[in-house]
């Protein structure tokens, strides 16, 4: 893989740290990520507050899923991946040997771009993190599963058919099911891989609009390939270009006044 | 863009490419018929033969040397014990071992990819050992060295130990399936390694493990040489009575049969197979009931 155009400095913005220092939820330091021998990611810094929506853009393959899942060493279980660096989580370092990953999978919870249901029912699917997690209680679960289902806003929609088969739901209505398990478990963070990039307009439209009500109680990282999704709903944006952050800042200045040149071609559409 | 003419890419002869197609159908179908008829042919003459030996007396008497007095019940029993162990024995050790092969050798690391490649390797050739070579090793672990003798367990523990290879690889089969992003989502979720095969994996595998299982043992119910090799005996009088005894099984007790000169026998071996027969097609139906059951509801 090639890397490092001449043009391309990489830098964490540091106003974003004094800016709300407070806020702190993830700090990435010199994150070099690698399948086999092959460099991902090459010396990602970066800060992810608390309460924001971070939005990940850049063209195919330039590593903003890769990192993503580095967040909750969802890398781990492909054979052959390596992380160097560090990420610290309230500044615990997750990748410290000490870290128990199936507690950081709780903290940090994951929704993918293709939903991905148990071929259970509804009911089953939002049950399930609770009860890998060892909830025992019936009405605890059902209260848990209910509360669930209506912050992904989509309880109206299944509470008469909670017990038939998650599959049988429309493509929409499964992503946002994936969501309401992914917030059963009440993460801390939530990471969505290109929640809606399977989705038509409506039901995209229905998951920007969670997004926005989910910030409120979680840190959202969220990968777009859709430039207008980014502008939308993140409030921060960083800008990955072959395996290097180019460029991270508040959303509106990525788009409207960025630093690099080719963060401005690729958010102007010139490439990509 | 409109300078390419569709017709250009018109095959020269369309009625050419008809007449193929109609010949190629024809031919698969023929030999689909001919498939088809040998095996008609070849039931319809066993059960010629046996159908005038077939009857309740056949199935609930014991071996005789008078032919009209003999009978498949040892055999059939016998056949259903050795079922039962082979299966008690290969199962859950397959399924562990495949298990292991696939959710946790090669996915965890620990530089254990060229060892589990070996026994990969090992598996695919132990599937295609002859079953004699199955009934000598047999022989000589379980009858000598362990001093089972000729007995129930030690004809269920080799006829285990060959069909052991069928069920590592159907199972693995089956595992591999099952979606990465069912896994990915159950460990997204915070479960283990452990609860997410236990709860997404397994229950998803499970049809395609028990289809695999089962024609592994619809295998392992017609084998001869290894029981032949291990001493299974042909003349049992008496019903087993717990693993350590004697014991007969129906290709066994047909195979007896069909070396006899009395043209009595011969009649006896057909309606035994008559009577193996149902059995392996009870079995290979529940097999494939299984498999369109689970597969409609995933």
């Amino acid at each position: 893989m090639t890397m490092q155009p001449e043009t391309m400095s990489n830098q964490t913005p540091k106003q974003t740290q004094t800016l709300d220092a407070d806020h702190l939820k993830i700090e990435v330091r010199d994150l070099d990520f690698f399948y086999g021998p092959q460099k991902a990611l090459s010396d990602i810094n970066m800060d992810i507050l608390t309460n924001r929506v971070t939005g990940l853009i850049g063209p195919s393959g330039c590593g903003k899923s890769t990192f993503l899942r580095c967040l909750n060493r969802m890398n781990d279980i492909i054979p052959g991946t390596r992380a160097e660096g560090s990420i610290l989580l309230d500044a615990e370092d997750i990748y410290a040997p000490t870290m128990d990953v199936v507690q950081l999978r709780c903290r940090v919870g994951m929704v993918f771009q293709k939903s991905n249901p148990f071929p259970k029912s509804v009911y089953d699917n939002v049950a399930y993190g609770l009860r890998v997690n060892g909830w025992k209680d019936k009405r605890e679960i059902e209260e848990r599963v209910e509360q669930s289902l209506r912050q992904a806003a989509i309880w109206e929609e299944v509470k008469d058919r909670l017990r038939s088969s998650a599959l049988d739901l429309s493509g929409g209505q499964q992503q946002r099911l994936c969501i309401a398990r992914a917030l059963a478990i009440r993460p801390e963070v939530l990471l969505m891989d290109e929640p809606a990039s399977a989705l038509d307009p409506i039901a995209t439209a229905r998951i920007e609009e969670l997004i926005q009500e989910l910030k409120r109680d979680y840190t959202i990282v969220i990968v777009t390939h859709n430039m207008q999704q980014a502008a939308r709903v993140s409030d921060f944006t960083a800008f990955f270009y072959l395996g290097q952050l180019v460029e991270f800042d508040k959303t509106d200045v990525i788009f409207t006044n960025p630093r690099e040149q080719k963060t401005e071609d690729y958010v102007t559409g010139r490439f990509g | 863009m409109s300078a390419v003419s569709t017709a250009s890419i018109r095959p020269a002869s369309p009625r050419s490419r008809v007449w193929k197609e109609v010949i190629f159908q024809v031919v698969c179908i023929l030999v689909l018929v001919a498939a088809i008829l040998m095996l008609v042919i070849l039931l319809a003459g066993v059960i010629i033969d046996g159908m005038s030996r077939l009857g309740w007396d056949f199935l609930t008497s014991y071996p005789s040397r008078f032919p009209e007095r003999a009978g498949v019940l040892p055999a059939v029993v016998g056949t259903f014990y050795v079922m039962l162990l082979t299966a008690l024995f290969s199962f859950p050790v397959g399924v562990a071992a495949a298990i292991y092969l696939e959710e946790y050798a090669e996915k965890g690391g620990f530089g254990v990819a060229w060892f589990s490649r070996l026994i990969d390797l090992n598996i695919s050739n132990l599937a295609g050992v002859p079953s004699i070579i199955y009934g000598l090793l047999g022989l000589a672990i379980f009858v000598r060295t362990l001093a089972l003798g000729r007995s129930l367990l030690a004809g269920a523990l080799t006829l285990a130990l060959l069909v052991l290879p069928v069920v590592i690889i159907a199972c693995r089969e089956a595992l591999r399936t099952v979606p990465d992003s069912i896994r990915e989502a159950s460990y997204a979720l915070g479960a283990t390694r452990w609860q997410t095969i236990r709860h997404q994996v397994l229950p998803m595998a499970l049809p395609g493990i028990l289809t695999g299982a089962i024609l592994a043992l619809s295998r392992a119910i017609g084998e001869t040489a290894p029981l032949i090799t291990i001493g299974a005996i042909t003349y049992v009088a008496f019903l087993p009575d717990n693993v350590f005894s004697p014991f007969t099984v129906l290709p066994i007790q047909i195979f007896n049969w069909v070396s006899r000169p009395q043209a009595g026998f011969h009649v006896n071996a057909a309606a035994a197979i008559v009577v193996l027969l149902p059995i392996l097609f009870i079995m290979n139906g529940v097999a494939i009931w299984l498999r369109n059951r689970y597969s409609r509801r995933h």
